[in-house]
């Protein structure tokens, strides 16, 4: 098959919070939006090559070589001081798989697993490789019976999605804010298609999850609580929606100014939501 | 510093003033007052007669009896067929037969008063499910739980160890699902539980309902029961204490171990290990074995009791379990000795030579007869290890702190399993976030047991009742007894101890220890 390679920054082979059961994540490099609230900042440029983290590299592990980064991770002590210097929010540590890389490394953990999920970054940039890889995953009969998810912020088109659901079976689906301003203000851009995705996903039954991240004085408002209602009103009561509380754990810069959300402000979420006749919420296990 | 020995010699006021402290500690209740008194009274008995390498070997703790005592006066793990007193009654305990689920249960309770373990009380409270299903006809499913509630109530308060283990499963029936109900909403130390889950007998459904439980509870343990089977006959097996699998109307006379990680600090190679010290103190452990089942068998008087003529148990039916520890550690050493840098646990390599450690074991035992042992071989067990064991990790575990993922950690260890017929105790530690998704858990037992993990038994990092070694504890109760308000459970004094001298409570979710402090320290 010649399928794409996907870049991606890290593989986890046992998450519990990224879809139901026990999953493999592939957390995609690259991201279309730069919300200042990523828990995972480093997972949002794309290297350029600009060299800047070679000489911040102790252990030796990155090098320049004919103008191009290059990782070697036998030599890597995981000191994360390449993602502190890098001017552009990217990673010298990525690794380029294919569709059977990542097919062989399924069938390792094929036991313990409930499915897989695309993360990132945006796993939905890099769609052509998503779609090559669920299709393959569908298409083993060894294979066929894990589930495929997608967690996305809904910055796809329609189009995107159109081609990808036939081989998704779910989509945790990110709504960042709904006020204009404050979309652009905590991602840089007007993210408000994304509800609309939601409707696209819901009527292909592959919407499986609202994920909705509280900031305390920004997304934790009435207005904007009175709109999360309305939208998930509007989706059906029984939609599952799961609340993520602002923590300051792997943000950066000005984020860090930002106050926590406590567990007590989730709760008061929680109750507005149920108020409202939503039940179906989920809130974090833990607050660090 | 070399550990403490067991032939010490004390003098008459050392032991005055034990005895002396024991009876005035005001953290224990007279009745644990009057166990660590026979404890020491057992003690002050001269060993049975060891040869000087083995005594040796003993005070050195390279091979190690787990402190049973030094006159075996009953086996160390004693697993009655429960049948036979709920088909037979008891003459010697004037007990009639049971005629319906009062009666059953009841009989129950008097019998288990009668069942000795090396802690005093009993280890095994019989395939439950199993045991009563026949007396359920005509009782509504809301008398059941009452019933079992108070049959629960009445185990938590009266054998307050936790040691004890209920086995249910494999079927899915109505008694199952009611002890799987009332375990979850009392949250009780004792009794143990274990459900024995076979893919071919079990429903997807109750084994969501075990793993669910281990959410809220951290129990049941979730046992492999084809791989069990297999190792058994006909007559069946019943798992106890720390994940032991031991044969039904008999048990373990004694459970002796090898500090691994000592007999490698004698090696000057993995060669050297394997052909030479390891192999001259398993010769040695066994003699040790055979010494304290030859005491047992021929002159405690153990089996003219009642339960053998009532044939609950079957003097053939006892195995000797043979322990081992520390494995992580002897790796390590016998790779730093090789100058490899893999570790136990994350390093193909390194898991090689724990692999052929474990098949030498294994195959080493299975060429010894034993005398007056079930089908005349022990049984390898990977040992959880004792309150007091410092900078040396339970059987085959990897060390405290240090656990990969749960996957990567059934996957570093599943291929030891085969070589520990009497069990592996193996602890995974789960985040909490997987309490948002039960899902999770569930497939985690069924990858883990797919590959060939004897036993499948989690801690959730946030639960109160947590899993020492094989023993449940509650967080606050050791809170408590550190407080010195002591504590109604026995093992709570054990999982302080060990809490305090191994990191358990800091570890990162929480791993093991093992089984039994040997008496008041």
């Amino acid at each position: 098959m010649n399928s794409p390679l996907a870049t991606l920054n890290k593989i986890l082979t046992c998450s519990f919070v990224d879809g139901p059961g026990n999953r493999l994540v592939l957390f995609f490099q690259g991201c279309n939006l730069a919300c200042s609230a990523c828990h995972n900042p480093y997972t949002i440029g794309i290297c350029d090559h600009c060299g800047d983290c070679v000489p911040a590299c102790d252990p030796g592990a990155l090098t320049l070589q004919s103008n191009k980064v290059i990782f070697n991770p036998a030599l890597c002590d995981q000191c994360d001081a390449c993602l502190t210097i890098c001017p552009i929010s990217a990673s010298p540590m990525t690794t380029q798989f294919s569709v059977d890389d990542i097919l062989a490394l399924i069938r390792i953990h094929k036991p313990f697993l409930g499915g897989i999920t695309v993360s990132g970054g945006e796993a939905t940039m890099q769609a052509d490789f998503v779609k090559d890889l669920f299709t393959a995953i569908k298409s083993a009969p060894d294979l066929s019976d894990l589930t495929c998810f997608i967690d996305s912020n809904g910055m796809l088109d329609i189009a995107g999605w159109q081609n990808l659901l036939p081989v998704t079976d779910g989509v945790m689906l990110d709504i960042k804010a709904f006020a204009m301003d404050l979309q652009k203000e905590l991602t840089g851009h007007d993210t408000s298609a994304a509800q609309n995705i939601a409707r696209v996903l819901l009527k292909a039954g592959k919407l499986y999850e609202i994920r909705y991240l509280l900031i305390p004085g920004k997304t934790d408002n009435t207005a904007e609580l009175d709109q999360l209602v309305a939208f998930i009103q509007s989706l059906g009561l029984d939609t599952k929606v799961r609340l993520n509380a602002f923590q300051h754990h792997g943000v950066r810069g000005l984020a860090l100014d930002q106050d926590i959300m406590p567990k007590e402000g989730v709760d008061a979420v929680v109750e507005l939501l149920a108020d409202a006749g939503i039940h179906n919420v989920t809130t974090p296990a833990i607050y660090q | 510093m070399k550990p403490v020995s067991v032939r010490r010699s004390r003098n008459v006021p050392e032991i005055t003033e034990k005895l002396r402290k024991i009876t005035n500690d005001p953290t224990l209740s007279p009745a644990q007052k009057a166990h660590y008194l026979a404890v020491e009274a057992e003690n002050m008995l001269p060993y049975p007669e060891l040869d000087a390498d083995v005594q040796e070997a003993l005070d050195d703790r390279i091979i190690c009896d787990m402190f049973e005592g030094h006159a075996p006066y009953k086996p160390r793990y004693v697993l009655p067929d429960y049948s036979i007193v709920l088909k037979n009654g008891s003459d010697y305990l004037e007990l009639p037969v049971p005629q319906n689920l009062d009666e059953a249960i009841n009989t129950l309770m008097i019998a288990y008063h009668h069942v000795p373990s090396v802690t005093g009380m009993p280890v095994y409270l019989g395939d439950l499910d199993n045991l009563l299903l026949p007396f359920c006809d005509g009782v509504s499913d809301d008398a059941l739980r009452q019933k079992i509630r108070l049959f629960w109530r009445y185990l938590d308060r009266t054998l307050p160890d936790a040691f004890m283990h209920a086995n249910i499963g494999p079927s899915d029936n109505r008694v199952a699902r009611a002890i799987l109900e009332i375990d979850a909403e009392l949250g009780q130390v004792a009794p143990n539980l274990t459900f024995l889950y076979d893919p071919d007998t079990s429903t997807e459904d109750i084994l969501r309902l075990a793993t669910d439980n281990i959410l809220k509870c951290s129990k049941p343990h979730i046992a492999n029961h084809p791989v069990h089977k297999a190792t058994f006959d006909d007559r069946g097996y019943g798992i106890v204490s720390c994940y032991n699998a031991l044969p039904v109307a008999g048990g373990s006379s004694t459970l002796t171990r090898i500090n691994l990680k000592a007999v490698a600090e004698l090696s000057d190679s993995e060669s050297h290990f394997l052909n030479e010290v390891l192999p001259r103190y398993m010769d040695m452990n066994f003699r040790l074995t055979e010494t304290r089942i030859s005491y047992l068998f021929d002159q405690s008087g153990f089996f003219d009791s009642f339960l053998v003529s009532e044939k609950w148990i079957d003097r053939d039916r006892f195995t000797a379990m043979y322990g081992i520890y520390a494995m992580a550690e002897a790796v390590n050493i016998l790779q730093d000795k090789a100058a490899l840098e893999g570790r136990y646990g994350f390093d193909d390599k390194a898991n090689d030579l724990g692999l052929r450690i474990s098949k030498m074991l294994s195959e080493a035992v299975e060429a010894r007869p034993l005398k007056n042992a079930w089908q005349g071989r022990a049984m390898l067990h990977s040992q959880a290890g004792l309150s007091d064991d410092i900078e040396a990790t339970p059987g085959i575990r990897i060390p405290y702190g240090t656990e990969p993922d749960p996957v990567s950690h059934v996957q570093a260890l599943a291929p030891q399993h085969q070589y520990y017929p009497s069990g592996v105790s193996e602890i995974l530690t789960i985040d909490e976030t997987v309490k948002n998704n039960p899902e999770a858990l569930y497939q985690l037992c069924k990858g883990a047991l797919a590959s060939g993990f004897r036993e499948f038994t989690a801690n959730v990092s946030s639960n109160d009742l947590v899993r020492v070694t094989g023993y449940m504890i509650r967080l606050s109760d050791v809170q408590k007894f550190n407080d010195q308000k002591g504590s109604r459970t026995n093992t709570t004094g054990l999982g302080a101890e060990a809490a305090d001298l191994m990191g358990i409570l800091d570890r990162k979710p929480r791993v093991v220890g093992h089984e039994l402090s040997p008496g008041y320290t």
